[in-house]
């Protein structure tokens, strides 16, 4: 999130999309509940009339995977009705930028592709650049080719009858909605987005969430109390695994993995930081090469100099253009490619699209380790459903790891808040944390490779860095020191000299010269010479906007609004000064700012505002969203693998055969995958139904832990298929009914449950019926809970992302027997 | 003494159940005793973070010092976010806690057989670190088809996990690195 939880309450006008936070985030709703209470309106646009539309002033149905075409008409609408924001606009993002002559957009495809890779070469779509090497501009927004008339172009084909026939959506729940929200583009209205896997879980993923960035970008919603762009995440600490690395591409802070091409450590450098001529851009990722180093000190210690480039030639290197992304994962397992495999926290039998091809991928591993509290679908997949545990060789180990309850450590909610939880019993039985676990394997892999002078590479396994014990047990408070950093050695820097062994204070003083050390400069500052930032408690919130500074710690640099300098004007005054998050306070003197001083949030950057009090330039000014390489937001971004505009495709299995936008049917650059179990079936009789999975309160994720718990399971003890009264009549069933739910993949069976929240869709002309199923259960237990509905969804998903479509397939439900 | 709210809640709660029964003529003292007894006698309070969704909810756990078990876990009241309110996932907590379905013992799995056995942790992480280092050195790249050098280990996989704490994720990552494991993924891409 670009916000947080309680900023919520701030927003005039709340659109809920891809997401039902009332069932899934139950206690953010009452932040979303204050806003109303406030005279705010709430907006919920989804396939299903959830319990968060219960308490919405507009519903509006949709079709699950056509996302687009609604937020394409939203853009048209708010250009053509001058809803926009236009100082914002102008000063604020690229809507200026004069694009070059190479790029078009013609027949559902941008510039540059080439069918025969299916990609595109992305340089098609660089903007035009003067003398000095910045981007040309128009402010008027004129030119033909700058981005607003190309974006006010594009969307223009998005008009209202087309866009309904694509979503289902009637046409005057559509209008509501956008005259709703487009009054936020005023400079004292603020709008915000709740988002979660409804956006993120299709073939254009991304482009969902970009369609709404330019709608958010548009209205001046970005950096403001009760606006951004706000990713409601499904898990405790999604967001801080994320943020530590737990994903193929990035290393901890977001720091690009090093691929083969990148063999010295300038190379990297030099291909991932970028540079900029534009005079009033920050561009922070210019300091990348400090967190790179300070980093790679955090891992290797004293092992890590500048003669051997700090350890950087130890980190494995990926193949240039190649994904390691979930589904290439199991798709590589499934192809035998793999040999091992840790299932660490995770049920992936149940949690991934297409099950059935995972589940079959584990039977051709040597090894598996999963750890876990409960049994579950991973770890017995050798006796699951249709398997002959006497024909599958792999060897599984089950190691118990104990509770949240049961151990100390920090974890990061969606508003990128950092809390330190602490231990209320002893590890129930045998079970260890995980942190232990960790340690303790690792250790017993040293000593091997200790041992045998002849194991492969050796180096990074006897250089890490592994002092993180205090006695026998892991100790969570020596990886935050380490991860927050330290003075390697002691430094002067303007008379101030940093002690060899101190912590860093914050990340503006991170090292690319091996002097500091960090595991993570996103978190550089969390735990310093104050102590446990992450674990304060006080409530102090002397903006009265909920910020809470002092109550726990929030990346970057306790932070609670990013990009908080687009709340205010050029000359450092919010827009709406009766919600003011931030405020340049600088002395002035003869009309100019004297000297620096905000009041409010920690600022995005401690610069002087762009202009003086009487009207001025400033040329020590910095343009707001500093982590851009030009200073402003993108409304045209030329950095995604499908286009540099959201543009409509259909998910990859779809009811219809044509797509009313253009001749392209579906995304042109999706991922496919080629085994006897990738099957795709699109316009198929057979499979008639729009299928799409969600959770229920009452559980989480496949329900490995919620399963277990009597008084969930009570609650919600099976997995059932939801269908419209209208869908219940076509096929003759009754509510209750148990029936069979079937995709090209697999099949289960579910309870019938007939409801009014779900409708049918007119799309061109024909009843679209939709079905929704939760992903919550497993064979595993309960023994009557039934199977999980990933079983369902398909093997494709974003082209930039990987997450797999499995908000949007097509599926059959057919009496039982 | 600064009251939280949390005492606050605690004092007025108390006293005005009191005054209400007391107002009555009866005589509740053994009552009032025996209700305040089973809610904290014993019991010491630590926070914590709800487990499940991300909006990082504070729970409060009771823990019985004599036991050392949570014998009970509620909303913490002080929270900014949550206020002590909960939903059904988090107000189930104190189940995890207390579960008898946990697996509390290592298992393992023979190649082809049909049962788990239960196994020490000893054992379970020394055969474990000798797959991890015969299925590496048996999978090690050193260099790629094009001569690069690439240092990677293309015959380990992990995926996992969001459930973890920061400390934990991070040191595991510098596990997984140090051994060249690029097949690194979790819930996040899911």
């Amino acid at each position: 999130m670009t916000n947080h939880w309680i900023d919520f309450a701030n927003s005039d006008c709340i659109l809920i999309m891809g997401s039902n936070p009332a069932e899934n985030h139950p206690i953010s709703f009452r932040w979303i509940m204050k806003a109303k209470d406030k005279g705010g309106v709430v907006i919920h646009v989804d396939p299903r009339y959830t319990r968060t539309s219960t308490k919405a002033d507009i519903y509006a149905p949709l079709r699950s995977g056509t996302d687009i075409p609604f937020l394409g008409a939203m853009i048209k609408y708010i250009i053509e009705n001058n809803k926009y924001f236009n100082e914002y606009v102008v000063n604020y993002t690229n809507a200026s930028f004069i694009v070059g002559e190479k790029y078009d957009f013609k027949d559902g495809l941008f510039s540059g592709f080439n069918a025969e890779k299916r990609a595109y070469d992305a340089s098609t779509w660089a903007f035009e650049m003067d003398e000095k090497g910045v981007p040309k501009k128009d402010p008027t927004l004129q030119h033909p080719r700058c981005v607003f008339q190309l974006l006010k172009k594009h969307y223009s084909r998005y008009d209202l009858d087309t866009v309904s026939s694509i979503t289902g959506t009637p046409k005057e729940d559509m209008l509501k909605v956008f005259e709703a929200y487009s009054t936020t583009g005023a400079r004292d209205k603020a709008g915000t987005i709740l988002y979660a896997m409804g956006w993120t879980q299709h073939t254009v993923g991304v482009q969902n969430i970009r369609a709404m960035t330019i709608i958010q970008l548009l209205l001046g919603n970005m950096g403001i109390p009760g606006g951004g762009v706000n990713a409601m995440r499904g898990e405790s600490n999604v967001q801080g695994s994320t943020d530590q690395g737990l994903l193929y591409h990035i290393l901890p802070g977001y720091l690009p993995t090093p691929s083969a091409s990148l063999a010295k450590l300038e190379e990297y450098n030099k291909k991932f930081t970028p540079v900029t001529k534009e005079p009033l851009s920050a561009n922070w990722w210019q300091n990348r090469p400090k967190y790179v180093v300070s980093f790679l000190k955090a891992m290797y210690g004293d092992a890590a100099k500048p003669e051997n480039e700090f350890g950087y030639g130890w980190l494995p290197r990926l193949e240039d253009g190649k994904s390691y992304s979930w589904l290439d994962l199991f798709d590589a397992m499934y192809r035998k490619e793999l040999k091992g495999f840790f299932s660490w926290g995770m049920n992936p039998a149940c949690s991934g699209a297409n099950s059935n091809k995972t589940r079959a991928a584990m039977a051709n591993l040597e090894w598996l380790v999963v750890v876990n509290l409960f049994d579950n679908e991973t770890a017995s997949f050798w006796k699951g459903p249709g398997m002959q545990p006497k024909q599958i060789k792999t060897e599984v180990f089950f190691l118990p790891c104990c509770a949240f309850l049961e151990k100390e450590g920090s974890i990061s909610n969606s508003g990128r808040w950092t809390q330190w939880r602490y231990k209320a019993q002893e590890p129930l039985g045998q079970s260890l944390p995980d942190g232990d676990i960790i340690y303790e394997l690792f250790n017993e892999i040293r000593a091997l490779y200790k041992k045998d002078k002849a194991g492969k590479f050796p180096d990074p396994i006897l250089n890490l860095k592994w002092d993180y014990a205090e006695g026998k047990h892991f100790n969570p408070h020596l990886v935050a020191k380490a991860i927050n950093g330290y003075w390697t050695r002691d430094v002067t820097i303007k008379d101030k000299t940093y002690k060899k062994g101190e912590l860093v204070s914050a990340f503006a003083l991170l090292q690319d010269d091996g002097s500091t050390s960090s595991g993570n400069w996103l978190y550089c500052q969390s735990y310093n010479q104050d102590g446990n930032n992450m674990a304060r408690r006080d409530k102090t919130d002397e903006t009265g906007l909920g910020l809470y500074p002092k109550w726990s710690w929030a990346w970057p640099v306790n932070r609670r609004i990013i990009y908080n300098r687009a709340s205010l004007d050029l000359t450092g005054k919010p827009w709406d000064p009766k919600r003011p998050v931030l405020e340049f306070v600088g002395d002035v003197a003869d009309g100019k700012y004297t000297s620096i001083k905000w009041k409010g949030d920690v600022p995005d950057g401690p610069w002087y505002p762009l202009k003086n009090p009487d009207g001025t330039a400033r040329e020590d000014g910095r343009l707001p969203f500093i982590m851009k390489v030009d200073g402003i937001a993108s409304i045209f971004g030329p950095g995604l693998k499908d286009g540099p505009f959201p543009e409509h495709y259909e998910p990859i299995e779809c009811p219809v055969e044509k797509n009313p936008l253009s001749p392209r049917l579906t995304n042109p650059v999706v991922p496919e995958y080629t085994t006897e179990k990738d099957v795709i079936k699109t316009c198929d009789p057979r499979f008639p139904f729009v299928g799409t999975t969600y959770r229920v309160t009452e559980h989480w994720q496949t329900g490995v832990l919620t399963r277990w718990l009597p008084w969930l399971i009570e609650a919600e003890p099976q997995v059932f298929v939801e269908m419209s009264e209208e869908l219940a009549k076509l096929r003759g069933f009754a509510n209750g009914e148990k029936v069979i739910v079937e995709s090209p993949r697999g099949s289960l069976e579910a309870v019938a449950i007939v409801t009014k929240r779900f409708r049918p869709f007119k799309v061109l002309g024909q009843e679209v019926h939709q079905v929704g199923l939760p992903w919550h259960f497993g064979w595993v237990w309960p023994p009557e809970g039934g199977e999980s509905a990933n079983l369902l969804t398909p093997s494709t998903g974003d082209p930039n992302t990987r997450i797999p479509e499995s908000k949007a397939f097509m599926v059959n439900v057919r009496k039982k027997g | 003494m600064k009251l939280t709210r949390r005492d606050f809640l605690k004092i007025s709660g108390a006293a005005t159940a009191g005054l209400a029964l007391s107002g009555m003529g009866l005589d509740l003292s053994t009552v009032e005793a025996y209700s305040w007894q089973l809610r904290t006698k014993d019991a010491k309070e630590t926070t914590t973070i709800c487990c499940y969704c991300s909006v990082g909810c504070g729970i409060i756990c009771h823990t019985d010092k004599k036991t050392g078990q949570v014998i009970y876990t509620e909303g913490d009241a002080d929270h900014p976010i949550n206020s002590g309110s909960l939903c059904a996932k988090g107000a189930s907590s104190y189940q995890i806690a207390q579960n008898e379905k946990r697996l509390t013992k290592v298992l393992y799995r023979a190649p082809n057989s049909s049962k788990w056995e239960a196994k020490p942790w000893d054992w379970a992480l020394k055969e474990i670190a000798k797959r991890v280092k015969k299925t590496r050195d048996a999978t090690f790249t050193l260099k790629n088809q094009k001569g690069q050098v690439v240092n990677r280990c293309d015959g380990i996989a992990s995926v996992g996990s969001a459930a973890m704490d920061n400390e934990e994720c991070w040191i595991y990552q510098a596990m997984l690195r140090a051994l060249g494991i690029v097949y690194i993924e979790h819930q996040a891409r899911i």
